[in-house]
């Protein structure tokens, strides 16, 4: 545990963990010095023990408080916390008998999205998912989740295939927004993405969508055009990133004006769920989905599962009217009546 | 005695403005001085060297549309603040100030019209009302037009200049991609013609979503169209970005939009691809 990766507000966590491995340590040394055998241990070994159980509740009182009031700043530095589980972790824990499909037929593979037919539970279904990336190698292969647009491309083919063959859609999405250079720019991100939305909106199967980690503007809404869609509870969306934000209304992205932007975007799993933007927030364990990837994905399974079964029952017709309108509500304005003669 | 100089400060926010003031201007395209009369004679395009001015929705709407044939609609849609979203200054204020500054609710005129003798639903984005971005408002006006559009089976024209999804309305601003766009999905279905002009500067979450959608897609010359700015894509990849990178015409050879037209010339152009369609 000594190596996992550290957040900054987790600082009190990792000075009880500290103590609670000098504890044990010196029960490992008490136990092995006084060996049990006769009726009871030794009171040393005895009050080291009650210590050592002592300090694990004071940490899992910890992180209980630390996360039930995780300001969204901090939100945001767990949602992209290195050992967070990602779609292939997911794939990999959820999912029986993956058969990865490759490439968009126009111009490459983009490693970024991971599609492919997959079984999760009683459903077969389409998994399409952003890939950060494990190691330094996979992560400049993925672009750090930022795809291209051969990537929205083969999502969208992968999709259409399922329809045809009416196959129930999830998407998994963890990115900090599509990939903002040349080449994307050359091959039309904008079209792309623009095209997934117009042809989500009118696939003729189930679609449910999770954000798993960083929901980062079009990058993200370009596989999440669904049915149902749900948080992860540590996850953000919005429609820029803190420090975009920040850099441009604040003039400067720091420490203090990325929290500032962090809090006023709104872009938090029960920020989103008030907005109507989501349908249900999926709870994370004690201290995030990285400190219990198991638990998680038991939860994302569950949610998985019972929607694509509630989906199932209805019709496609009446399935792709309940989504437009799911999305035709969102937004709010006012309509005053005109002061002026209002044309009929 | 003191003169009163004026600095800097006094005169900056007169040159911010989007659309020039003053009787003579200085061409950003040929450095030359222009009157003023004669640039509005002519479309808001220097008589030199063909330098498209950024215009707002009004003046849009009053070139493309017959003379007094646009029949405003949707006007009583108006933002609202849901986020209460505060940065350097309150949304809430930001809005009353555009408001004031340019005498419109929102970033977009929707309505019907005649163009060159055919009835069509026009759109325009005013880029004069903070950067023409799309929040609620802007996609709910799109989307009833859309709508509207598919009812009356007319021809949709959506003139789009935009920095983007509005920050200040966060996820419902993203939103209005998705609902946008779902809506040219019906029009689709039902066979509308849906005529997408791309003006200077069209970016971020326009462009990836109804802009992008046109069954044709018209650029104005030397327009900057995109899905990210060039400074975030320079940040990203570190390199110099290649000369005339994400203007119209570099988009036109990357195949990604079918015509650049001049100004002057959109009318002819709508009208004929109107013909065309048989709509």
């Amino acid at each position: 545990m000594s190596s996992f990766y550290r957040l900054e507000f987790e600082k009190p966590v990792l000075e009880l963990e500290k103590r609670i491995e000098a504890s044990e340590t010196r029960l490992t040394e008490a136990a092995t010095a006084n060996p049990p055998g006769e009726g009871t241990g030794s009171p040393e070994v005895e009050s080291l023990r009650s210590e050592v159980d002592r300090l694990k509740q004071d940490r899992h009182r910890l992180l209980t408080d630390l996360y039930s009031d995780l300001s969204p700043w901090n939100t945001v530095r767990v949602a992209r916390h290195p050992l967070r589980p990602q779609t292939r972790d997911y794939i990999d824990m959820i999912c029986r008998d993956f058969a990865e499909l490759h490439g968009d037929r126009r111009f490459g593979e983009d490693p970024a999205l991971v599609t492919g037919f997959a079984r999760i539970g009683p459903i077969k279904c389409m998994v399409i998912g952003h890939q950060k990336g494990r190691d330094t190698q996979e992560k400049l292969a993925c672009h750090f989740g930022c795809a291209h647009p051969e990537g929205y491309r083969k999502a969208l083919l992968k999709m259409q295939l399922a329809e045809k063959f009416n196959v129930p859609i999830v998407t998994l999405v963890d990115t900090p927004g599509a990939y903002p250079g040349l080449g994307a720019e050359q091959r039309g991100q904008a079209e792309a993405i623009a095209v997934n939305l117009r042809e989500m909106s009118r696939l003729r199967v189930p679609i449910v969508s999770v954000v798993i980690g960083e929901g980062g503007s079009g990058g993200a809404l370009g596989i999440a055009v669904a049915d149902r869609v749900a948080m992860l509870q540590c996850s953000w969306y919005s429609v820029i990133s803190p420090e975009g934000c920040a850099a441009i209304l604040w003039k400067e992205a720091n420490e203090q004006t990325n929290s500032a932007a962090a809090k006023a975007l709104k872009l938090t799993a029960r920020d989103n769920l008030e907005l109507g933007i989501v349908d249900d927030v999926i709870p994370e364990p004690v201290g995030g989905a990285h400190r219990d990837p198991k638990t998680t994905a038991e939860n994302l399974r569950q949610w998985i599962v019972s929607r694509v079964q509630q989906l199932r029952q209805i019709d496609a017709d009446t399935l792709v009217r309940q989504r437009y309108e799911r999305f035709r509500k969102l937004g709010q304005y006012t309509e005053q009546a005109e002061s002026a003669g209002n044309p009929a | 005695m003191k003169t009163t100089a004026r600095t800097w400060q006094d005169v900056k926010t007169h040159r911010k403005s989007a659309i020039p003031e003053g009787l003579w201007l200085r061409c950003p395209g040929c450095a030359k001085m222009v009157y003023r009369k004669h640039l509005e004679a002519n479309l808001h395009v220097c008589p030199e060297c063909s330098h498209h001015y950024r215009i707002g929705a009004a003046e849009r709407v009053k070139q493309l549309a017959d003379p007094d044939s646009f029949q405003a609609m949707f006007t009583e849609l108006a933002p609202t603040d849901p986020l209460k979203f505060k940065d350097l200054k309150g949304y809430k204020d930001r809005l009353l100030a555009e408001q004031v500054k340019t005498g419109a609710i929102d970033a977009i005129k929707a309505g019907r019209c005649f163009i060159k003798g055919r009835e069509a639903m026009l759109c325009s984005l005013d880029l004069t009302f903070m950067m023409g971005s799309m929040g609620s408002v802007v996609g709910e006006t799109i989307t009833r037009a859309i709508e509207e559009a598919t009812r009356t089976q007319l021809p949709l024209i959506i003139v789009s200049c935009s920095g983007g999804a509005r920050m200040q309305e966060s996820g419902l601003s993203l939103m209005q991609m998705a609902k946008t766009s779902a809506a040219l999905a019906r029009y689709d279905d039902a066979g509308g013609l849906f005529i997408s002009v791309l003006t200077d500067p069209t970016t971020g979450g326009v462009t990836a979503s109804f802009a992008m959608l046109g069954d044709v897609i018209l650029a104005e010359p030397q327009a900057l169209i995109g899905f990210a700015g060039p400074r975030v894509i320079q940040q990203t990849i570190r390199q110099e970005l290649p000369e005339g990178f994400q203007r119209s015409e570099f988009l036109l050879k990357c195949g990604m939009v079918d015509r650049v037209v001049a100004r002057g010339q959109l009318r002819n152009e709508i009208g004929r691809l109107i013909d065309y369609s048989g709509r």
